[in-house]
């Protein structure tokens, strides 16, 4: 029977392969005194791990994703329970060959061996296959099997062995109990309760899986999860398979177009589906061990949902599933997790000190997710940027269940789908809307989401700009680099920079540190000099402790106690959290979100001073109001905190007010600027155009705990004296020449082979003349961190990191796009701007 | 040969059943529906004389509309005919489906071709009534052997066997014939990916059979109280060898 600690340093929840995985990388990390809870036995205790197809694709479109699934793969193969059996993904559709072709691009740019094949070259890897029925297919040599069980095994008795580790299985969590003295007031945990005994401790981690959501709940917080069905069934015996060796001989296949996969597993053919119609199980529905005909993630298999996926494998490989001696001998309909945005939820949570999330993943990241969280709970930065996967990205509506259930059943069905790096959800939506979304809806804004938010990205009233502009406005003629985009926005653009513009800047996710110790958090935090006079503005990156990228954000003095932060919606909630974290406990400075207290306008173009000085009395000339200050001023009755700093490289204001004061300041504006030729402006200026041709980096595309201050060519003359964190890797950094440098490049010639131009979008990667990959000395590959126009200097611009050997201005690269090559130049090699390089138009 | 095998729709359930709310049910929610054990055997044996002998296996079921998922389990598996009488939201007990299965055994009879053999699963999952294949015999005036764990089958007659207290009796008999089987008599085969298909595309007869209330009814479900099994651990690694090996010896299997 169970011998159940009194005390733990941690408990893990959930023995499947996360739990396992992060158990042995504490261990490894020096931990002592873990215990691992599961309400089921080992080695199988029931949950995803148990049913899993248990096959590792390497590509994957999001880095952090790829990342993951490599070091998964890696310690998989250390364990020795990786099976390379190789995999092809086909195609029966047209798109579906592009497609492939922009994966394998994708695949080249993290250095996966990928290649695009023919119909006959996929017949003879997969002989079974009816190559008539395809048109080609994407090979991808290092794709593998794995045994999650035994790997799972493996990592809990090393733990175990070291003697950090104590097993208790078959003991349910009955609940997690808290008391109110944690950071900021929050909880914090104390105990967590099982049916085989409390177990005392601070820390509680939860990999439960589909679980998650319900284990969380013990200790007050979301997680925004949901079990969703996933069918598979097993078709044996397959007589071609009765000679093979091992688990699996041929290459999986991925019938993308179908949403399905056909794999072997020893003597059977396992199928599986993302087609069928998605079927949510709430987390409080899922069966019970006892009550289980198979196991709890193994719910009866619903065969009307899968007939329509039968006639397709039939169609794939009519000889060996067409066989009437092979039976469907195993058919479930497994849960598997899905969050909103279909990454991991990692890290501690932003509602409960002391609770940890290692939830979400699948077994392609499992023992990478072991890795990083163990990593951070060790007060070490993640080897892998997880960044994209922290818990506390999600704003509290983003965690209600109907947005959680809404996304993963818009998720469910594109699984295997082609998804546009720009597209938008469709369900949930609005939830998040300015103070003047009715007035951007009359203009037919295009509006896209981010943080829950709804931005316009152009406005169909600047329609009648094209033809002002006919000839600058660089329209794109294929399809997919057309999807989500407009040339509206490159003319919007071109009426900012040739008047002004306002742009609804509502996402921006706004806090304020107050109090005696305000300055000392905000300067522990930012690497730029924060004690500055009130009414400065100040824009800083912050850094994790490896000198890596944690935030970049501006900051507003506005008084000696009082500092307000205004950072992205995308980030807000991460970037609050990690404020949160380095409040004193003492309580000598406090954090409050003012996100939806306050509202900001922008104003920029080189008419912006025009505008604004027509509607206030106060003196914005550039004497009176100089750069990078904030102060007060008064427009159209209304008290408005002004900030003159830009984001486009023009002229202009943030102008912050209480959002119920939105409509009128925009409207006094709007009168005032229409005189002056002032248009509205989406985010597509704002966020792309604009600041590509200024080279303002982007946290998340070039700002990553990957990279440096001075790779990003973002250093400056000084450091502080005062300590912050990453201080120490930032002064070695800047001791040291870079291993890359961010270079802005042009596209010379857009011109495919056969068809229309093409322009990139941002993950190509970069090669040399040759045709080679570029890989800086830290192993890291070039490839385009963001793309975009550039009217105002007339080119396609793509950013990316370069070796130093290649960071200078007039050097000729390649792009790869869709897999075919484009020649690019090297326009800029760091920071300085391709418009307007002396920023005449900021300081005018 | 036509063959005419009675299936029943059944929650699939776990080691531990769970009642809804108002007691008059099994919570189905998270469970999905199978036909009996014995049942699969039925079909499997059914379908196996006919591949022998040739003919027509009838699936029939009295059930919900939904039924006819089951009826298409069967018809995965080899059978030719599905037929589902519907039992209309009405409560039936043994009498009531043995009346409904009469009934349309008759019915078939003046349609022709006529059952020459009615297979059904000695006892249904959920009821364990016992009742329904002998009330069908007694009802046509057939013959019939109920618990059958080996059954030949010739032109027009079978020979039926079971267990018994440690012995094996034999029924000799003419056709037709109900003859009620029992898990063990075949190894049912799993159904092919084209006999699904097949099954999908496949027509289902329904019927309404005349529903009359009978003295056997469901009053509510209780789960008895089930005592707590325990598990013994016998050691770990191959300390536990010697242990297992007695047990095993105990129990009679390594003889």
């Amino acid at each position: 029977m169970n011998d159940t600690p009194g005390r733990a340093s941690a408990v893990i929840v959930g023995a499947g392969i996360v739990g396992n995985s992060l158990a042995c990388h504490l261990a490894r990390l020096g931990w002592r005194d873990l215990v691992l809870v599961d309400k089921g036995p080992m080695p199988n205790p029931g949950g995803s791990t148990g049913h899993a197809s248990n096959f590792i694709f390497p590509i994957e479109y999001s880095k952090m994703m790829m990342e993951l699934t490599r070091d998964s793969t890696e310690q998989y193969q250390e364990l020795g329970v990786f099976t390379q059996s190789g995999g092809v993904e086909v195609a029966r559709t047209q798109v579906r060959m592009d497609e492939l072709r922009r994966r394998c691009t994708a695949a080249k740019a993290w250095g996966i061996p990928a290649e695009v094949i023919s119909p006959a070259e996929v017949a003879k890897l997969v002989p079974y296959l009816d190559e008539s029925v395809i048109l080609g297919g994407a090979y991808f040599p290092t794709v593998g099997v794995v045994d999650s069980l035994r790997a799972g095994t493996l990592m809990r008795e090393e733990a175990q062995r070291s003697g950090a580790l104590q097993v208790v299985a078959g003991a349910e969590v009955l609940g997690i109990d808290t008391s109110g003295r944690g950071r900021n007031g929050r909880p914090k945990i104390t105990s967590v309760r099982t049916t085989a005994g409390e177990i005392e401790t601070s820390i509680c981690v939860i990999c439960c899986g589909v679980w998650s959501p319900r284990i969380a709940r013990m200790a007050g917080a979301r997680l925004p999860l949901t079990p969703i069905v996933h069918q598979m069934i097993s078709v044996g015996p397959i007589a071609l398979f009765a000679g093979t060796q091992g688990e699996i001989t041929y290459p999986i296949v991925r019938d993308v177009d179908t949403n399905m996969y056909e794999r072997q597993h020893g003597g059977d053919m396992e199928v599986g589906s993302y087609a069928h119609r998605p079927i949510i199980v709430p987390p409080d529905d899922i069966p019970s061990i006892e009550e289980s005909a198979l196991s709890p993630t193994e719910l009866p298999f619903t065969a009307d949902d899968f007939d329509p996926q039968l006639a397709e494998a039939l169609e794939l490989m009519p000889e060996l599933l067409g066989d009437e001696k092979a039976g469907i001998r195993y058919a479930i309909n497994g849960l598997i997790s899905m969050t909103p945005d279909g990454h991991p939820l990692l890290g501690p949570a932003p509602e409960v000190d002391g609770l940890w999330s290692a939830a979400a993943s699948w077994i392609k990241e499992g023992p990478g997710v072991g890795r990083v969280v163990a990593e951070w709970m060790s007060g070490q930065v993640p080897t892998v940027d997880v960044d994209e996967a922290n818990v506390a990205r999600f704003y509290p509506s983003q965690r209600t269940v109907a947005h959680v259930q809404a996304r993963a059943r818009e998720g469910f069905n594109k699984m295997y789908g082609i998804v546009h790096p720009a597209e938008q959800w469709e369900s949930g939506r609005p939830v998040r809307v300015s103070p003047v979304y009715d007035r951007e809806r009359e203009l037919g804004a295009v509006f896209f989401e981010t943080a829950g938010w709804e931005r316009p990205y152009w406005y169909a009233s600047n329609e009648s700009l094209q033809e002002r502009y006919a000839g600058r406005l660089m329209p794109r003629d294929a399809e997919w680099d057309a999807r989500w985009w407009s040339p509206v926005i490159n003319a919007e653009h071109l009426a900012m920079r040739d008047a002004c513009g306002l742009v609804d800047l509502s996402a921006f996710a706004i806090f304020d540190v107050t109090g005696p110790s305000a300055l000392d958090v905000v300067q522990s935090l930012a690497v730029a000099q924060l004690d500055v006079a009130p009414g400065r503005v100040v824009y800083t990156s912050l850094l994790d402790e490896r000198g890596g990228f944690k935030a970049d954000l501006t900051v507003m003095r506005l008084g000696r106690e009082r500092f307000r932060v205004v950072t992205g919606g995308a980030t807000g909630q991460a970037d609050l959290a990690w404020f949160a974290e380095h409040l004193p406990a003492d309580g000598t400075a406090a954090l409050a979100d003012q996100t939806s207290a306050q509202v900001t306008i922008g104003l920029w173009g080189p008419r912006a001073r025009d505008v604004l000085q027509s509607v206030t009395r106060d003196d914005v000339s550039h004497a009176g109001f100089p750069f990078a200050t904030c102060r007060e001023v008064e427009i159209a009755g209304l008290s408005v905190l002004a900030s003159r700093i830009s984001y486009v490289g023009e002229l202009g204001w943030e102008l912050h007010v209480p959002v119920e004061q939105g409509g009128k300041l925009w409207d006094a504006l709007w009168a005032a600027g229409t005189p002056h030729g002032l248009v509205p402006v989406g985010i597509g200026v704002y966020g792309t155009t604009g600041r590509l041709e200024k080279g303002y980096r982007a946290f998340g595309n070039e700002l990553t705990a990957d990279y440096t201050l001075v790779e990003a060519g973002m250093t400056r003359p000084k450091v502080k004296a005062q300590p912050f964190i990453g201080k120490e890797a930032y002064l070695a950094q800047r001791a040291e020449p870079p291993a890359a440098v961010l270079c802005t490049l042009t596209v010379d010639d857009h011109t495919p082979p056969s068809g229309p131009a093409r322009y990139m979008l941002g993950g190509e990667p970069i090669l040399s003349p040759a045709g080679e990959r570029l890989v800086d000395a830290k192993g890291r590959p070039s490839y385009v961190t963001s793309a975009g126009s550039g009217p105002s200097v007339g080119r396609h611009l793509l950013l990316a990191y370069l070796p130093p050997a290649q960071a200078s201005v007039g050097t000729r690269l390649q792009v790869e796009c869709f897999g075919d090559a484009y020649p690019v130049t090297v326009a800029v090699a760091g920071a300085t701007p391709l418009f307007d390089p002396d920023n005449a138009r900021i300081r005018s | 040969m036509e063959i005419a095998v009675c299936v029943k729709r059944v929650p699939q359930v776990g080691g531990r059943i769970v009642v809804t709310p108002d007691g008059q049910d099994v919570d189905t929610r998270m469970s999905g529906f199978a036909i009996s054990p014995h049942e699969e055997c039925a079909v499997e044996e059914a379908v196996q004389i006919t591949e022998r002998l040739g003919g027509t296996v009838s699936v029939l079921t009295l059930g919900p509309a939904e039924a006819a998922d089951q009826l298409r389990d069967a018809l995965a598996l080899g059978a030719h005919r599905a037929v589902l009488l519907e039992a209309g939201g009405h409560a039936w007990g043994p009498a009531g489906t043995a009346a409904a299965i009469v009934a349309e055994v008759r019915r078939r009879s003046a349609e022709g071709p006529a059952y020459d053999l009615l297979l059904l699963g000695n006892e249904a999952a959920d009821t364990g009534d016992y009742q329904v294949g002998i009330r069908v015999a007694h009802g046509l005036g057939w013959p019939c052997a109920t618990g059958i764990k080996q059954l030949e089958v010739t032109g027009d007659a079978v020979r039926a066997r079971r267990e018994y207290r440690g012995h094996e009796e034999t029924f000799e008999f003419g056709l037709p014939a109900v003859i009620t089987v029992k898990e063990g008599i075949n190894l049912p085969r799993y159904p092919s990916l084209p006999g699904r298909l097949r099954a999908k595309r496949a027509a289902v007869e329904q019927y309404q059979p005349q529903w009359q209330p009978e003295g056997l009814r469901t009053r509510g479900l209780r789960v008895p109280d089930q005592p707590r099994q325990q598990a013994t651990v016998l050691g770990t690694g191959t300390d536990a060898v010697p242990a297992l090996v007695r047990l095993l010896d105990e129990l009679g299997i390594l003889k």
